[in-house]
């Protein structure tokens, strides 16, 4: 076959072309102008404008306007009706003596879900990489029925996050399903896995990670299989053990896809709210009370709600999603500068 | 027809379909149970003899009422009538009816007894009516007692007495637990009163925790620790959400439920014959034996555009020969004093059933005064809210007793001083 024939080629019919032609003359006359006027540069940003009026509407304003009900108080819903607190809020939130010891702060449940969020974060994202890195790993090889256990690691990403807590919760309640299978198998007791503190803690990390592993596996997986094979081969002609492999060759060319499932990971366990809400409650207590309820409820749920210290919450805990982005950005650069060198 | 005609029979179209008409009156409605479908029945006879007036009824979760009505009214978007349970706190949207009711004195007399409830402080409005009253209250399943050949104890035994009780048929009956009560601040109000519990000040702020308070706590924390209440109930949550722990009842996982009048439909609905169950009224403190008060009121909004019209709408559905048939087919306990001296016949072929209605009706006569006055005090739902959360916080070893009560005392501090 010629390399002619083997491309396939497209043509616009009759129609399409009498339709399409003087469109795109027309659109061309005003583009053309402004390439005249405003360079390169000019055109980059007139393509880039409507991209940012969504990005000023949507996120820039909204976060304008809750910084600026961060500085209010009262029980007032609109913000022209609320008074000018100043830094009140904040001052109220870092009203403590001990921040370790959420009990001593003034608003000891800010620093409780504070506190749960902080080790949910450092357990959720370091266990959620390595469950999917394992599994990519093993997904990557040629195994029996591989698309099909792609499809089943892949398959709770697709579910809501509130049928995710809701299957859980039909799972770990006391009278739940897993109880059931544990007193058929070895008689055991009941067990109250979502009124147990640690239990329940694990808990909401256990399933976190069952519903959002399979669209980190993916990133990892498509990271896997862009390594060059030819590497492999080579480490295997010299007889290199399987671990060095995976250390030297698959760890260092993955890093790039490592960076972004960290990054992506880090930040949706700082939001973690929605299938922990159905699960738990935020209970037993406020074991598992993350900052996002924590937000909810001051804000939307509770009896006078406050929004201006919700606003004042959801500032810090932008600030350290902003923090933790930088740093994973830097991180990014130094690695791809490791690269080029 | 030319493109101006499309265009305006187009904009017209889309004006008629997101703008109130002259005539409109639109009830935001939420239901425990079938109410919706007595209501709309109802309202379906308004229409015929009222054709220019057109009720639309939108029925929405009570999330949406409890969440969103609130952020509507602040920004005058809401409906022109809505059935509430948050309706001291919200009294400054609810429309005065006054001037456009034919007979306001009828309404007066009929309503008057709840009317502080809607209305706020030092007003003489008359701002809705209540579609039921509800009082908390307790349900015993009567077959576990009997085969546990345990008595039910009698209508002035103790909280202790009946946590003995159910104690007993849970141990015979192989029960997880033997007894339950909502997790709400406000299904706890009415036995901490019966403790002694006093919530209002002398000068109409927030009591501090007093001893009746502490009292009650330390009992329900203490049943708690040592399994006689489902401890899920309270602990499986955090903050002020509200848990029920009627799906433990009707699967007759416990001997004794404290919930209140309006489970009666549901539970009668559930339980489905399954096994006896009997309203017991409120267990006895060494103060009273009461049950808190409350209901859901429909209340006129003040923005609306048509205050006639929606004062027909409410007229006719206050009206004694509405109340008692929304009454009897809702099995509700009225309001409305004429229904009332009336007599009610319930739409049900359950004598057990209206026997439940009638023990609610006999423990009104001991709601005590401190009970009456919590629905129309502003501080009564904050007040709740703190309950629930530290007292959660105590059952889960977060917190001790005496921090709780402090927790409490700070709280009510910090509400006070935000809604000034």
């Amino acid at each position: 076959m010629s390399a002619d024939s083997s491309r396939q080629r497209y043509t616009l019919s009759g129609l399409s072309f009498a339709v399409i032609r003087p469109v795109m003359g027309l659109i061309d006359i005003p583009l053309r102008a402004l390439q005249r006027v405003g360079g390169q540069t000019g055109m980059a940003a007139f393509f880039i404008l409507p991209n940012m009026a969504v990005f000023t509407i949507f996120v820039l304003v909204p976060f304008v306007i809750n910084f600026v009900y961060s500085m209010t108080g009262g029980i007032e819903i609109f913000l022209n009706q609320r008074d000018f607190v100043g830094a009140y809020q904040y001052k109220e939130i870092f009203s403590c003596a001990d921040y370790l010891e959420p009990a001593t702060c003034k608003q000891d449940g800010f620093w409780t879900a504070a506190q749960n969020t902080a080790m949910f974060v450092v357990l959720q994202v370091a266990l959620l990489i390595a469950v999917s890195l394992i599994t990519a790993v093993i997904l990557n090889r040629e195994i029996i029925g591989r698309s099909f256990w792609r499809a089943v690691f892949f398959f709770p990403v697709l579910l809501s996050p509130v049928v995710v807590g809701l299957i859980w919760r039909w799972i770990l309640q006391r009278d739940g399903l897993l109880n059931a299978i544990l007193f058929e198998l070895f008689g055991a007791d009941q067990f109250n896995w979502l009124v147990d503190r640690t239990a329940a803690f694990a808990a909401t990390i256990g399933v976190s990670i069952w519903a959002h592993m399979g669209f980190y596996t993916l990133i990892l997986l498509a990271g896997l299989q862009a390594i060059p094979k030819d590497l492999y081969e080579a480490a295997e002609m010299d007889g290199t053990p399987r671990s060095r492999v995976f250390w030297r060759i698959t760890m260092p060319l993955l890093m790039p896809n490592l960076l972004v499932v960290l990054v992506l990971a880090l930040i949706r366990a700082v939001q973690v709210f929605d299938e922990v809400f159905v699960l738990t409650g935020g209970g037993p207590g406020t074991s598992t009370m993350y900052i996002v309820q924590y937000i909810y409820e001051m804000g939307f749920a509770s009896e006078l709600r406050n929004p201006g210290l919700a606003a004042a919450a959801s500032i810090l805990m932008g600030a350290v999603l902003i923090v933790l982005t930088l740093l994973q950005m830097a991180a990014a650069r130094r690695n791809e500068k490791k690269g080029a060198n | 027809m030319n493109s101006k005609t499309i265009l305006a029979a187009a904009g017209l179209a889309l004006l008629t379909t997101t703008t109130a008409l002259a005539g409109d009156v639109r009830i935001m409605w939420y239901s425990d149970g079938v109410e919706g479908e007595v209501l709309k029945d109802l309202l379906s006879r308004f229409s015929e003899e009222n054709p220019g007036i057109n009720v639309i009824v939108d029925e929405v979760a009570y999330s949406v009422i409890k969440e969103q009505l609130p952020v509507q009214l602040a920004g005058g978007n809401g409906p022109d009538i809505a059935r509430v349970t948050d309706i001291k706190n919200l009294a400054e949207y609810w429309l005065d009816l006054t001037p456009y009711l034919s007979d306001p004195e009828t309404w007066k007399k009929n309503y008057g007894a709840q009317a502080d409830w809607m209305r706020v402080d030092g007003s003489d409005a008359i701002t809705g009516f209540m579609t039921q009253i509800t009082l908390t209250g307790g349900f015993a399943n009567k077959t576990l007692f009997e085969q546990a050949g345990v008595e039910l104890p009698g209508n002035d035994a103790t909280w202790a007495e009946w946590v003995e009780a159910s104690s007993k048929v849970a141990e015979s009956q192989q029960l997880p637990f033997a007894f339950a009560i909502d997790r709400s601040g406000h299904r706890i109000a009415g036995p901490a009163i019966s403790y002694g519990a006093k919530f209002i000040g002398e000068d109409g702020m927030p009591n501090p925790v007093d001893d009746g308070m502490k009292a009650f706590i330390a009992d329900f924390v203490k049943w708690n620790e040592d399994g006689s209440h489902a401890k899920d109930v309270w602990v499986s949550a955090a903050g002020t959400t509200y848990r029920p722990a009627t799906d433990d009842f009707i699967n007759a996982q416990t001997a004794f439920y404290y919930s209140g009048s309006w489970q009666v439909a549901n539970l009668d609905t559930k339980i489905d014959g399954a096994f006896d169950w009997v309203a017991t009224g409120s267990p006895c403190g060494p103060e009273a034996c009461t049950g808190m008060p409350g209901g859901a009121a429909v209340v006129a909004i003040k923005d609306t555009k048509n205050p006639e019209e929606v004062a027909k709408v409410m007229e006719y559905l206050a009206s004694t020969p509405v109340a008692k048939e929304f009454a009897e087919r809702t099995l509700f306990l009225p309001a409305n004093k004429e229904v009332i001296a009336g007599g009610l016949d319930f739409d049900t072929d359950s004598q057990a059933v209206k026997d439940v209605l009638n023990t609610f009706v006999a423990a009104t006569e001991t709601t005590a005064p401190e009970a009456q006055a919590l629905p129309a005090w502003k501080w009564a739902g904050p007040y709740y809210s703190a309950l629930v959360s530290r007292v959660s916080q105590v059952i889960a070893g977060e917190l001790t007793l005496e921090d709780a009560y402090a927790r409490i005392d700070s709280d009510m501090a910090d509400k006070v001083k935000q809604a000034q």
